[in-house]
């Protein structure tokens, strides 16, 4: 039914069209040429449509922005983020000052200086003083922006700090993988491509010849990060290009197969505390995928909760590690990993009464390692 | 004797002239013509097609965005099975659409539509030539076009689809078949369009700036070219330089999607297998195709300021202000057009160090557009304006210039473009500076040539309604746009129910559509206009607008060779509008200084004696003898 009245109200304004212009036709062949006739018809209709775009226009974007500020998003939960924010926001106050004056004055001159028979055009080809001016001034105005940019960007750019949590994160299609270096040693393993297995439990492709990866556990719908402390994320692809994006945190780094990423960021706010401030009790910060990567690529999401330290060590220690989930689906893949590490590794085998193990150790539960039975 | 001797001369001129008059077959003057006005009739036709195929396919991408749970089954007839059973579109071919949108509205409508049409139209015309340096050449560039666009007008209809993978086809998505469907023939045939693409537009490039500095008539000095020729002739090296790295670009993935190389390729695990693929890297993609990518948009942009600034000139019947200021922007854009490229890859993970580098650069690049829409706005200040539908839209391309380029200042800001790339801010920016700026450029110059091309006049009254819908649907697309990028909502999603962050878009995307589609509606109007007053329009004056500039010295049905009898030599800029002391508001390039005492500049009287010399010149009429 709506279709039906948009197709009608196009049709006629169709005809509305043909209409006018017919009429204006037929006008123009029966009147003659008046003193203050312009060359083409309803010029002075269409200075004065200029001042009309102007005043409508200036308030229509008034409105727009007031209704729009509904939408954005509530204060950046990072000290970076406020950072930018604020310089965003001070960048387009001089951006919309210097949109309403030039707009202003194209729109002006265009109704006031509207084709006035007998009147002649003031001929001024130039003046360089004027010229120097309008160069002179964006000029400044630009290496201001530039180095405060600067600024921001080195700093958002340095290194992680020391203390801050690793976290990698993996995009595929269509999903994120986070990977945690474990509550043992706290040490991101290594990974080769080649060792990803998605039937195995092993999707990041994770390397048991580094030991450091034996407590290495990985989630693909959340991630888990200590309110104000810094987290440095280690992002990498594995089959196209993704983009690590947390727009609440402003943080935003391309995901390379191929080329691991880094961006580091301090989220300040817990979840807790943005479900009280927006008052929306299932308020949660999200992950989502700003690179195109094929069929699934709006659908990536990926739950960050930010809690207290308790929290989120609570939360690593329900978390299996991958090797147990592979050893525990496959025994057999003790075979695979390096002889020197196979007892270390044992550590993380499920508890059964058999295990097909070539090492002639104790290959039961030992005190070391309840936690993830 | 002396009667013999005339005969004999009058043979020999004769010959000379007839040299180039045999009568051409249907084929060879109206399909396969060497004459630059029907190859500029030629592109400004496909371009128009596809104009029409790029601005539905995104009416039905903003169906889509707006109304996500509208039943499309309708388009079943045209859509096929890429409209799903219960009436959505497929997700795939949503990433299909906006990919294809892209591509052709960018290559194929505002380069080779806008840049075709009016380089080739108006290059020999206002330099004073009788053609291009090379017909044949320009003849080649056409058809080239035209496989180009048979390829990729194909690739739309095939089974797997068009390229998906956004208009910039990033590896591995566009590199890797099984990664994506429209990875597979879709992209191959992008490739092969777009490298038969390029060669096309090197040959209309190379032959551009050869007629420019070659075949310019007497007394045309360089400062005496209208802003239109200076527009193109940058815009063509600009092309001629950045064109090629697309090329290579396309040619390494060609050879990454076909024959196992790994340009792009490193450690990819991808449906359940390993590829062997190692050292390559996706970020060298980005950088070749953004070295091309860059300059790109200002070969949109460049030309459609070109035209605007002999449009404004002529119909304010005021000297376009700060005629060297114009020059010398449009070099250093373009001179800074191909060192900012990396603005686009900002969060590619590249050295950050690169980025603050490019960020600088980038926003050098402010400086000269400012000056230039400074120098529109001082043009029409005490002018006398007459609402023409070209002046219209040519005075809508000076705000939209503004308007959209004011935004590019935050995105060239690395810091702040961490949380903008890849949102809908980026969207507005550059569809507002760059895409409705280039398409009102277009439409100002199809009305203002039209007569010069048809011999006929475009319905003003038409037109100026066109103009008002047009420009106010823009507006109230692409402004909103700007919220939804601020509020973080991402390119190229299908939908965005998936995330509690987006899913209070559903109002302004909802507006967005609708006004997209009376917009699109909109355009109908002019395209009756066009099609209409080509064959039925009033026939046109010799010079409707009172243009200074040499095409409208021509007769008003231009024939091959443009002038009847010698081409007229130039003694003055095109910008003598309005003169104190002029008897008329305008006067043309061709007429001496000799004879416009009463408004000669004192310092212009000493031209008089050059007058004679630049008869004399040694000019390069290709109709002449060799």
């Amino acid at each position: 039914m709506v279709y039906l009245v948009g197709l009608l109200l196009i049709v006629l304004l169709g005809i509305a069209v043909a209409v006018a212009a017919k009429l204006q036709n037929v006008m123009g062949n029966i009147k003659s040429a008046s003193d203050d006739e312009a060359p083409v018809p309803n010029n002075k209709i269409n200075g004065a449509l200029w001042i009309l775009f102007l005043i409508a226009g200036s308030i229509g974007m008034v409105w727009s922005y007031l209704s729009a500020e509904a939408y954005f998003l509530p204060e950046a939960s990072s000290p970076h983020g406020r950072e930018t924010d604020s310089q965003f926001w001070f960048d387009m106050g001089l951006l919309t000052i210097a949109f309403f004056a030039v707009n202003f004055l194209l729109f002006f001159f265009a109704w006031k200086y509207q084709y006035k028979k007998g009147y002649k055009a003031t001929f001024y080809p130039e003046d360089h003083k004027l010229e120097l001016i309008w160069t002179a001034i964006p000029a400044v105005i630009m290496a201001v922006l530039v180095f405060l940019g600067f600024r921001s960007w080195t700093h958002i750019m340095s290194d992680a700090p020391a203390d801050a949590q690793v976290v990698e994160i993996m995009g595929k299609q269509f999903g994120w993988v986070v990977r945690y270096g474990g509550i043992q040693d706290n040490k991101l393993g290594n990974y080769n491509y080649k060792l990803i297995d998605d039937n195995n439990s092993n999707p990041s492709g994770i390397d048991y010849s580094d030991e450091a990866s034996f407590d290495d556990f990985i989630n693909v719908s959340e991630m888990h990060v200590e309110v104000g402390k810094p987290v440095s994320l280690k992002i990498r692809a594995r089959d196209v290009l993704h983009s690590v994006f947390i727009p609440h945190m402003r943080v935003k780094m391309d995901a390379v197969p191929g080329m691991p990423t880094k961006f580091w960021f301090t989220p300040d706010k817990s979840t807790e505390q943005m479900r009280a401030e927006t008052g929306n009790p299932n308020f949660d910060y999200e992950i989502a995928c700003t690179e195109v990567c094929g069929r699934g690529h709006f659908a990536m999401r990926l739950r960050l909760i930010v809690e207290d330290k308790a929290s989120v060590d609570a939360w690593k220690q329900q978390q299996k590690p991958v090797l147990s989930q592979i050893l525990e689906a496959n025994p057999k893949f003790i075979s695979k990993i390096p002889e020197r590490l196979r007892a270390k590794a044992m550590d993380y085998a499920p508890y059964v009464e058999e295990i097909d193990s070539t090492t002639a150790t104790t290959g039961s539960a030992t005190a070391t390692s309840t936690s993830f039975r | 004797m002396s009667v013999v001797e005339a005969n004999l001369e009058h043979d020999v001129h004769a010959q000379d002239e007839h040299e180039h008059h045999e009568e051409l077959n249907f084929w060879r003057k109206y399909i396969f013509s060497e004459d630059h006005k029907v190859i500029a009739k030629q592109y400004m036709i496909t371009g128009i097609f596809w104009a029409i195929i790029g601005a539905a396919m995104s009416v039905v991408f903003r169906l889509q965005l707006g109304f996500p749970g509208a039943n499309l089954s309708w388009l079943k007839p045209f859509l096929g099975k890429w409209i799903t059973e219960t009436g959505a579109i497929d997700p795939n071919f949503y990433l299909a659409l906006v990919t294809m949108h892209g591509t052709i509205m960018v290559f194929f409508v505002l380069t080779a539509g806008l840049s075709g049409t009016f380089s080739n139209f108006l290059i020999p015309l206002q330099v004073g030539a009788r053609d291009m340096a090379s017909g044949f050449l320009n003849m080649l560039s056409f058809w080239f076009f035209f496989v180009s666009s048979v390829l990729m007008f194909i690739s739309i209809f095939l089974e797997t689809g068009p390229a998906a993978g956004g208009w910039v086809i990033y590896p591995p998505l566009s590199a890797l078949p099984q990664a994506h469907m429209g990875s597979e023939m879709g992209m191959t045939l992008w490739l092969l369009s777009m490298a038969i693409f390029i060669m096309s537009s090197l040959l209309g490039s190379l032959n551009y700036v050869t007629t420019i500095i070659n075949l310019r008539t007497r007394g045309m000095t360089f400062t005496r070219l209208p802003l239109t020729i200076w527009a193109f002739m940058i815009t063509a090296i600009l092309g001629i330089i950045s064109f090629p790295v697309l090329l290579s670009a396309a040619l390494l993935l060609i050879f990454d999607r076909h024959f196992g190389t790994s340009f792009y390729l490193s450690e990819i695990y991808i449906n359940g297998e390993a590829l062997p693929n190692v050292g390559g890297s996706p970020i060298l993609f980005q950088h070749l195709f953004w070295f091309l990518g860059h300059p790109e948009v200002y070969i949109v942009l460049l030309p459609a300021l070109g035209i605007t600034s002999e449009i404004i000139a002529t119909n304010s019947r005021k000297p376009i202000f700060g005629y060297r200021a114009m020059i010398a922007s449009l070099m250093a854009i373009a001179f800074l057009a191909f060192i900012v490229w990396a603005h686009h890859m900002f969060v590619t993970g590249m050295n950050p160090f690169l980025g603050s580098i490019f960020m600088f650069l980038t926003l050098i690049i402010a400086v000269p557009s400012a000056v230039k829409a400074f120098n529109y706005i001082t043009t029409l200040w005490r002018g006398n304006i007459v609402f023409t539908p070209a002046m219209l839209f040519s005075i809508g391309l000076v705000s939209l210039f503004v308007s959209g380029g004011l935004t590019g200042i935050i995105l060239g800001n690395a810091a702040l473009d961490i949380q903008l790339h890849d949102t809908y801010f980026v969207v507005a920016h550059f569809h507002i500076v760059m895409g409705a700026a280039s398409a009102f450029g277009f439409f100002a110059g199809i009305y203002h040539w039209f007569p010069k091309m048809f011999g006929r006049m475009l319905n003003n009254t038409m037109g100026q309604i066109h103009f008002w819908l047009t420009f106010a649907g823009v507006y109230l697309i692409f402004m909103p746009m700007h919220y939804i990028g601020i509020a973080g909502f991402p390119r190229r999603y299908y939908q965005f129910t998936a995330f509690d962050f987006a899913k209070s878009f559903t109002d302004m995307n909802m507006f967005i559509s609708v006004a997209a589609i009376l917009t699109f509606f909109a355009q109908f109007i002019f395209l009756w206009n066009f099609f209409y007053s080509i064959f039925k329009g009033k026939v046109a004056p010799a010079n409707p607008w009172k243009s200074n500039t040499l095409e409208w010295t021509t007769p008003v049905n231009v024939g091959h060779g443009n002038w009847i009898g010698e081409i007229p030599a130039v003694y003055r800029w095109p910008y003598d509008y309005s003169k104190p002391g002029a008897p008329d508001d305008f006067i043309p390039q061709n007429v001496p200084h000799s004879q416009t005492l009463e408004s000669n500049f004192p310092h212009e009287n000493a031209y008089i004696a050059q007058e004679k010399e630049i008869e004399a010149q040694n000019y390069n009429d290709q109709f002449a003898a060799h």
